[in-house]
């Protein structure tokens, strides 16, 4: 069985590069690792990648037990898609504050009068220069969509508790598998009083590391800071963690050292409420949420109890369903 | 409002309040001053000053005031007309 301690990347040993146990990129050998079971699939893009049955089965089971764990609050349930329209990174902010990472869509749109050129231009392969932006693109976050369908609706005194599943797209091309540029995330969110939404973060970030502990994962909660593009977005990074707005839950997947967000649980305080104009009484609303990173939980699963899931303690396959 | 700083704090800062009204100690951020808007604020000044706020400066208290934007760019060297 190979799990990342039998990889000899133990709590202590040298840091990568540093010692002939540990593979010079710990991220590359894991990736290859992966590759090799059948687990992850390679495209030829780093961060995009097909993934086996086993691998779903994982991210099932994780999905089943967030389920669980948010069932007591009686969420309203919805799925969102990919795509989204682009005008929503800009209510979000993310056009601002991570133009690195959003995507939007281009389509062909000059018709006829414009085929030939078009034609020509794939034959050297600079095909995408001739397209149009369609107003649509990539979900950031899983519960972006949710604020807009929220606008001017009256949220209850007591709140209301959301349950989301989405996928969403970073533009971040990485060897890391679990720094994937799609990827699905299973939210559980608060909208309501500010206080209220505050007690929603902070509950599921215990919630959190007992459903990963229930799971065997070594997980611990620290504060973190989104990665705000450029020097100016240290700003908003330094004020983000001054208020204590992001919890991060870290788990080794390639590294003891250096442990992988797997969950995250956010304070939005009213910064939706304001773009969206969500109105709690005679005030803006608060927001939280609590987002599970379902393949970075399967890869620290894998990390952990080794590439074979049939082989997983009882306690682990039990608490996934199986 | 021929104080450069007020002229850029009326420009980029989208204050809930009429700038003019504001003392230099008045707190900013109360005045209105989001995340967002100390951004912009910042590259505006960087811009008007000629000068490049380093890391330990990029923080919430260097934007709280008019009198602390005034200190933080006299420690930068840029000279600020009063």
């Amino acid at each position: 069985m190979t799990t990342l301690a039998h990889r000899g990347a133990e709590p202590g040993a040298p840091a990568p590069g540093a010692g002939a146990v540990t593979h010079s990129d710990p991220y590359r050998a894991f990736r290859d690792e992966l590759f090799a079971a059948g687990l992850l699939v390679p495209t030829g893009i780093d961060g995009l990648y097909l993934r086996s049955e086993v691998f779903e089965s994982i991210v099932r089971g994780i999905d089943a037990a967030v389920s669980e764990a948010a069932a007591a609050e009686a969420p309203t349930i919805y799925h969102f898609p990919l795509v989204v329209p682009a005008r929503l990174l800009e209510q979000t902010d993310y056009v601002r504050s991570f133009p690195d990472l959003i995507g939007v869509l281009d389509s062909y749109a000059k018709g006829e009068a414009g085929y030939a050129d078009f034609l020509a231009a794939a034959e050297e392969g600079s095909w995408p220069n001739h397209l149009d932006h369609t107003g649509l693109g990539l979900c950031s976050a899983a519960c972006h969509p949710l604020y807009p369908m929220l606008a001017g609706r009256e949220v209850p005194p007591r709140g209301r508790c959301f349950e989301i599943f989405g996928q969403v797209f970073r533009h971040e091309p990485s060897v890391d598998p679990a720094r994937l540029q799609v990827f699905r995330q299973h939210e559980v969110v608060f909208v309501g009083a500010p206080a209220d939404a505050a007690a929603h973060r902070d509950a599921w970030v215990e919630r959190g590391l007992a459903l990963h502990r229930r799971l065997g994962l070594e997980v611990e909660a620290v504060a973190a800071n989104d990665p705000f593009f450029g020097r100016s977005g240290k700003i908003l990074a330094a004020n983000q963690r001054a208020e204590a707005l992001k919890v991060e839950l870290v788990a080794p997947i390639c590294s003891f050292e250096r442990p992988t967000a797997i969950t995250s649980a956010n304070c939005h305080l009213d910064h939706f409420g304001m773009a969206f104009g969500l109105r709690h009484g005679e005030s803006v609303a608060h927001s939280a949420c609590v987002g599970f990173g379902l393949e970075r939980i399967a890869l620290a699963l894998l990390a952990a109890h080794g590439l074979e899931p049939s082989r997983w303690p009882s306690s682990v396959r039990q608490e996934l369903g199986w | 409002m021929d104080e450069p700083i007020r002229r850029i704090l009326d420009e980029h800062a989208h204050l809930q309040v009429d700038v003019a009204t504001l003392g230099d100690d008045s707190d900013l951020y109360q005045a209105g001053l989001t995340s967002h808007s100390s951004v912009s604020l910042m590259l505006a000044l960087e811009d008007e000053f000629d000068v490049e706020f380093p890391q330990e400066m990029l923080r919430k208290k260097t934007f709280e005031s008019i009198s602390a934007i005034r200190g933080a760019l006299a420690q930068l060297g840029a000279v600020v007309a009063r």
